[in-house]
């Protein structure tokens, strides 16, 4: 075949990795839904959904036909075509993201000197899904719900951009693939440890995942941003809760724990091993944390969060600077 | 990368566009983040990711956010779609558009005549290059910006301060009757 240049077989091969990786996470986070029920059941004393097949090995279909087929409804009082389109850019944004994350060597999707901006850039869209998503649906609890979530992502999202410049300066590129490759001697979860640690309670924040899920508190709000939905799009919105559990465990893998680096195994099965780690330290926050004040949560986020990663990247520029060679 | 060019200012004009005639507030401003997300689009093409990414974060992430927030809260209703509508009438962007189409045919003319061959071309810029670009000859710009932010924080954080808690009158009153008893 003539049209088969290794520039074409380049392309196909390019696809099917991009693809292979958006089914991947949208995969990954559906089935991140059962097991972390399956997890909390463990670390509560309880047994969790094991009814549906060989130890609830099948809840995820059983869940996903009933989210299917249940009515899809829209309210009438709710702005039509924002309503649809919300759940849409909360699941469109987090996959897009997935973009710049380098998963081995030669596993990725798009290889930018942006990466990491890019993955802010995409953080920040995210938040008009809920915004929109409250707003539109009609409904007061909604409408609370959006607000606390957005303000909560914007004051998150503030020192997340910091936590990750100490990263960036000692590696001295956004792009993830020279982040990976700069931390071939040592994790950077070493020299950032606060860097680190300040990232973690945004990234938590920002997918708002218990213990910062005060927008959707149950209790006081009802469901939240997302009351009025149903079906797949509410659907969308739970599952991109999870993809969203997933970007962010894979996105501290890359920066802090050295991606694919590691002795013995394939890159793969260390950055699979990396990020199951972390999605289980996710649910483990949930299982064992109570939900804090969200007034506090708020000025813990101003008041502490902020001064350190701003301390953190000062420390971190001091020292490149001292150690440079001149 | 003209194609991509022209296409997202094709977009940003449209999209402004429906932000000056849109008379929902909330669809305005969607109009307004499609606007600003297609000028990001633009200085991609352009070969300035970094302010293209910068665009995003800052207008579109934050700015606009706020600004959807605030319209959020005043919970605009049926009447002030009807306001819009009663206000968009001809005689009110008659003028400001005859005004803006002698811009544009100047704009387009210029363009025209001038040397068309540099509209679109650059190389790439890196961070890094932005970076050393603004922290050498215009650092004093800068600081002068920095210090313009300083002072809007402060006195956003003066405006929007809990007053002082009222001292207890009571307190006199109480330590008088210990005295007494």
């Amino acid at each position: 075949m003539s049209w088969l240049t290794p520039q074409v077989v380049a392309v196909f091969v390019a696809m099917a990795q991009a693809l292979g990786i958006l089914l991947g996470a949208v995969l990954l986070g559906a089935v991140m839904t059962v097991v972390e029920r399956r997890l909390l059941g463990l670390w509560q004393d309880r047994y969790g959904p094991n009814r549906v097949g060989p130890f609830g090995s099948l809840q995820l279909i059983a869940d996903m036909l009933k989210i299917f087929f249940k009515e899809d409804w829209i309210p009438p009082f709710a702005d039509r075509t924002l309503f649809v389109l919300a759940p849409a850019i909360a699941m469109a944004s987090l996959l897009l993201s997935f973009i710049v994350i380098p998963f081995t060597p030669a596993l990725h999707v798009a290889d930018w000197n942006i990466g990491l901006l890019f993955f802010l850039a995409m953080g920040g869209i995210n938040v008009y899904a809920v915004l929109l998503g409250g707003w539109s649906s009609g409904n007061k609890y909604a409408l609370i719900g959006a607000m606390r979530a957005s303000a909560q992502t914007l004051s998150y999202e503030v020192f997340m951009g910091l936590a990750l410049m100490g990263v960036v300066a000692m590696a001295g590129s956004f792009n993830l693939r020279d982040i990976v490759n700069a931390q071939e001697g040592l994790w950077f979860i070493i020299p950032q440890f606060f860097g680190f640690c300040t990232f973690l309670i945004a990234g938590v924040a920002v997918t708002h995942r218990h213990p910062f899920d005060q927008p959707e508190a149950e209790q006081e709000l009802a469901d939240g941003y997302h009351v009025e939905y149903s079906s797949m799009k509410f659907g969308m919105f739970f599952i991109g809760e999870y993809v969203g559990m997933v970007l962010v465990s894979a996105l501290i893998v890359t920066l802090f724990f050295g991606g694919w680096h590691g002795p013995l195994l394939p890159p793969i099965v260390w950055f699979a091993i990396k990020t199951g780690f972390f999605l289980m330290l996710f649910v483990l926050l949930r299982a064992s944390l109570p939900r804090p004040r969200y007034d506090r949560v708020m000025s813990f986020g101003w008041k502490v969060c902020l001064p350190l990663t701003l301390i953190n990247l000062m420390v971190t520029g001091a020292a490149i600077l001292l150690t440079a060679p001149e | 990368m003209e194609v991509a060019f022209y296409l997202s200012g094709l977009v940003a004009v449209l999209a402004t566009l429906g932000v000056i005639t849109n008379t929902n507030p909330v669809h305005a401003l969607l109009y307004l983040i499609v606007s600003l997300i297609a000028v990001a689009i633009v200085f991609f093409a352009l070969g300035a990711p970094f302010a293209g990414a910068l665009e995003i974060i800052v207008y579109a992430g934050a700015i606009m956010v706020l600004f959807v927030f605030v319209v959020m809260m005043l919970n605009l209703g049926e009447s002030v779609v009807a306001q819009e509508k009663a206000w968009l009438t001809p005689k009110a962007w008659l003028g400001p558009s005859v005004l803006a189409a002698v811009l544009l045919l100047t704009l387009i003319a210029t363009l025209w005549l001038g040397d068309i061959d540099k509209v679109i071309e650059g190389d790439t810029l890196t961070a890094k290059e932005v970076g050393t670009t603004l922290f050498g000859p215009w650092l004093l710009i800068i600081e002068l910006a920095a210090m313009l932010l300083l002072a809007a924080l402060v006195t956003a954080s003066h405006v929007g301060r809990l007053s002082a808690p009222e001292k207890p009158a009571m307190n006199k009153e109480t330590g008088a009757r210990k005295e007494h008893s």
